[in-house]
């Protein structure tokens, strides 16, 4: 597999997956292209979590058919630090708290980690302190949390806001952001949105995975899918949001 | 996760070599006689063989230690040998005369003993079996009127010091392994820091075991002046075999008014192999006493040894005075660890701080055992535990055994304990941004283990981040 013929940056093609005996994933179809935005939206227990985990190689779930590929590499055949080394981002619905490891030690790691795997040079610690705290202000979190363990108490806000500026940082092509407004209150909803909005360019994609129409309106995605018992049900423009909020999911299942 | 628990327990000893050196080994066995011969051959005066005979004669009494959480076979004292030394070439007139076998040996592990590639701030005292063979550094020190060298050196050129504090924290009569120590240690460090002064460099000794069916029974004795302040260091490591060797020390500090003793140890000694087979088993009594307004802190990196057994202790006597006890244990493979520390408040206004923590991995068993004491007359007296067990995997232990004995109603002891574990969502965290597993547990058990590292000498404490990581790395994929 070479350059994808259509052009897509990420392209699944009938994915099946399932946990335990359960099958979750029943065939799914996406493409996105580069540049695009796409919210994923559906009931909670649709699949959406599940699929987001598939795709950054959270191995609760095990495949068992069809194919994920970015760039037109085979994404099931790598691990998840690979993955990201290839520019897969997973902006995480709880994210992990690390007791001891400071927040910017972290990021410089990761971002290291993934520049040496590409064969580009390491970043010294000044140089990565200044883009820092430039990606910092773009989602205006305070330095304090700088040198606290990662994500260690801190509140759901400032957890999601750290994974926003752990993309920013990372600048990966294709962002997945899982739920990233669940327990946001507006203010922290904009701050979260702007950021997205920062890394929006004809190079990257983003893949926004909700239960609710609110994000949307702040940003504002290319593509709606509708998901339901494993699959797309339903694909299109703004007005599929608007239609869900007011008929509910159980339009969708009918 | 299951592959790295794999590979974590297939990790190998670095440290495993053996040099071949010619030994002066006395015969196998523990007697009377084997007691007065290692006096002999160390010229001792007369107050030491007595010290030493009444050790062995009241070690005769006593019965081994079963109460702590470790399981071994039982040690046979009559098929160990007593005293090994590296047999001089010659009589040594400096430091470059050192046999190029066991400088070599000293270079592999890291520590240098040659003038021009030596630690520029450390000087350090290089044990090898039962003797000191090299102390760096030894003449700058003296014109400070730091006295830092072996303790066999002590005893000849300041036996009167030596007189006053040996036995004076860590009493003959103390412990079964404490006692069989007092009756044939054969060498280890002594330090003196003189009234007022602050040693101007770290103090470190390194010990090493080489030789087989040996035991190592090293004593050590710090005494810091009234108003002085030294920084010690400690490592140590041994071969792989297939026997288990016994190492019991003695370290005693005397911290005397104003005085400030920090004491850190980097413990790495072979481990035993994958199943368990070999490895040093490591009985060390630790106890320093702190007089009016000094502080005694010690911190320990504890990553090797089959079995640890150590208690590293401050007596708070004089009022004012403070103890401190960082601690990490790691336990991987089939190792047990049973350690913690006892804060005796006897003064008014003392302190003390406890920070505990214990890595168990592979199979290991990790023990935290902690008395705190407060006296009659410890008006005041404040104590803070914290102990914190991180387990990676599912077949290890962490255990945790608080002993708080408070006599003096206005005492105020705290103790925090948790339990917690490397989760799957913690490492699939880490490599989904774009960290490797291994770098992953490295990078987690390091930040559990923050709070103690930092306590550390900034040239140990990035030693023992790797130790940390390399006795849990394996290499994945």
């Amino acid at each position: 597999m070479s350059q994808p013929s259509n052009g897509a940056l990420l392209e699944v093609r009938d994915l099946r997956a399932r946990i335990d005996a359960k099958e979750i994933l029943k065939g799914l179809d996406l493409v996105v292209k580069p540049g695009e935005v796409h919210a994923i939206m559906g009931p909670n227990g649709s699949g959406k979590s599940t699929f987001a985990g598939v795709l950054a190689g959270r191995d609760r779930a095990e495949v068992t058919g069809g194919s994920a590929t970015l760039d037109g590499k085979d994404l099931l055949a790598m691990s998840p630090e690979t993955r990201a080394v290839a520019g897969l981002f997973l902006g995480f619905q709880y994210p992990v708290e690390i007791p001891g490891v400071g927040n910017l030690y972290f990021l410089r790691t990761a971002l290291n980690a993934q520049r040496k795997a590409r064969g580009e040079e390491e970043l010294d610690a000044v140089d990565f302190l200044g883009l820092a705290r430039e990606k910092m202000k773009l989602v205006e979190m305070d330095p304090a949390f700088m040198n606290r363990g990662v994500n260690e108490g801190f509140s759901g806000g400032e957890k999601k806001r750290n994974e926003v500026l752990q993309m920013a940082v990372l600048e990966p092509r294709l962002s997945i952001l899982d739920e990233i407004d669940s327990g946001l209150d507006i203010d922290a909803l904009r701050q979260v949105a702007r950021g997205v909005e920062a890394l929006r360019s004809p190079e990257r994609s983003i893949l926004l995975v909700t239960h609710y129409q609110r994000l949307l309106e702040y940003i504002v995605p290319d593509q709606i899918h509708v998901m339901a018992a494993g699959r797309i049900v339903r694909t299109g423009g703004r007005e599929l949001a608007l239609e869900l909020e007011k008929k509910g999911y159980a339009w969708v299942d009918s | 996760m299951s592959d790295v628990i794999r590979e974590l327990t297939e990790q190998k000893y670095k440290y495993g070599f053996v040099t071949d050196v010619a030994e002066d080994r006395i015969r196998k066995g523990l007697d009377e006689d084997i007691v007065r011969l290692i006096s002999s051959k160390k010229n001792e005066p007369a107050f030491l063989l007595d010290f030493r005979l009444k050790a062995f004669r009241h070690w005769l009494t006593l019965e081994e230690p079963t109460w702590a959480k470790v399981s071994y076979p039982r040690l046979d004292y009559q098929d160990i040998v007593y005293y090994s030394a590296p047999k001089p070439r010659k009589k040594l007139a400096s430091m470059d005369e050192v046999d190029p076998e066991l400088r070599e040996a000293f270079a592999k592990l890291g520590i240098p003993l040659e003038e021009q590639k030596r630690l520029s701030n450390v000087a350090v005292d290089a044990v090898f079996d039962s003797v000191s063979v090299a102390t760096t550094f030894k003449k700058k020190l003296a014109d400070m009127g730091v006295i830092f060298g072996s303790f066999s050196d002590a005893v000849k050129e300041h036996p009167e010091l030596v007189e006053r504090h040996l036995g004076s924290v860590v009493p003959y009569t103390d412990n079964y392994f404490a006692t069989l120590n007092s009756a044939v240690f054969s060498d280890g460090s002594f330090a003196y820091i003189p009234k007022g002064v602050r040693c101007p460099m770290e103090l470190s000794t390194y010990f090493r075991i080489n030789a087989a069916d040996t035991g190592q029974f090293e004593r050590t004795l710090i005494v810091a002046d009234e108003g002085s302040y030294v920084s010690y260091l400690e490592g140590c490591t041994a071969p792989q075999r297939d026997q288990n060797q016994l190492h019991a020390a003695v370290v005693e500090l005397v911290a005397l008014d104003g005085a400030e003793i920090k004491y850190s140890t980097v413990q790495n000694w072979y481990p035993g192999d994958a199943e368990g087979k070999g490895g040093i088993f490591n009985f060390v009594t630790k106890r320093g006493r702190a007089m009016r307004k000094s502080k005694i802190s010690w911190t320990q990196v504890e990553t090797g040894s089959a079995i640890t057994w150590k208690y590293p202790s401050c007596i708070l006597q004089g009022d004012d005075s403070v103890g401190e006890f960082y601690s990490v244990a790691l336990t991987n493979h089939r190792q047990q660890a049973d350690t913690g520390t006892k804060m005796i408040h006897i003064g008014k206004n003392t302190r003390s701080t406890i920070v505990s923590k214990g890595i168990s991995a592979g199979r290991g068993q990790n023990t935290y055992r902690g008395q705190v004491k407060i006296g009659k007359g410890a008006e005041g007296a404040r104590n803070h535990s914290q102990c914190d067990s991180l387990l990676i995997g599912d077949r290890c232990g962490a255990h945790t055994f608080p002993y708080i004995e408070a006599r003096n109603p206005t005492a105020q002891v705290e103790h925090e304990a948790t339990t917690s574990k490397i989760s799957e969502e913690q490492l699939f965290y880490c490599r989904q941004r774009g960290i490797s597993e291994e770098d992953a547990v490295s990078m987690i058990v390091n930040g559990f283990a923050r709070q103690v590292l930092k306590e550390l000498p900034m040239e140990f404490a990035v030693e023992a981040q790797k130790l940390l990581g390399m006795s849990l790395e394996g290499s994945v994929g």
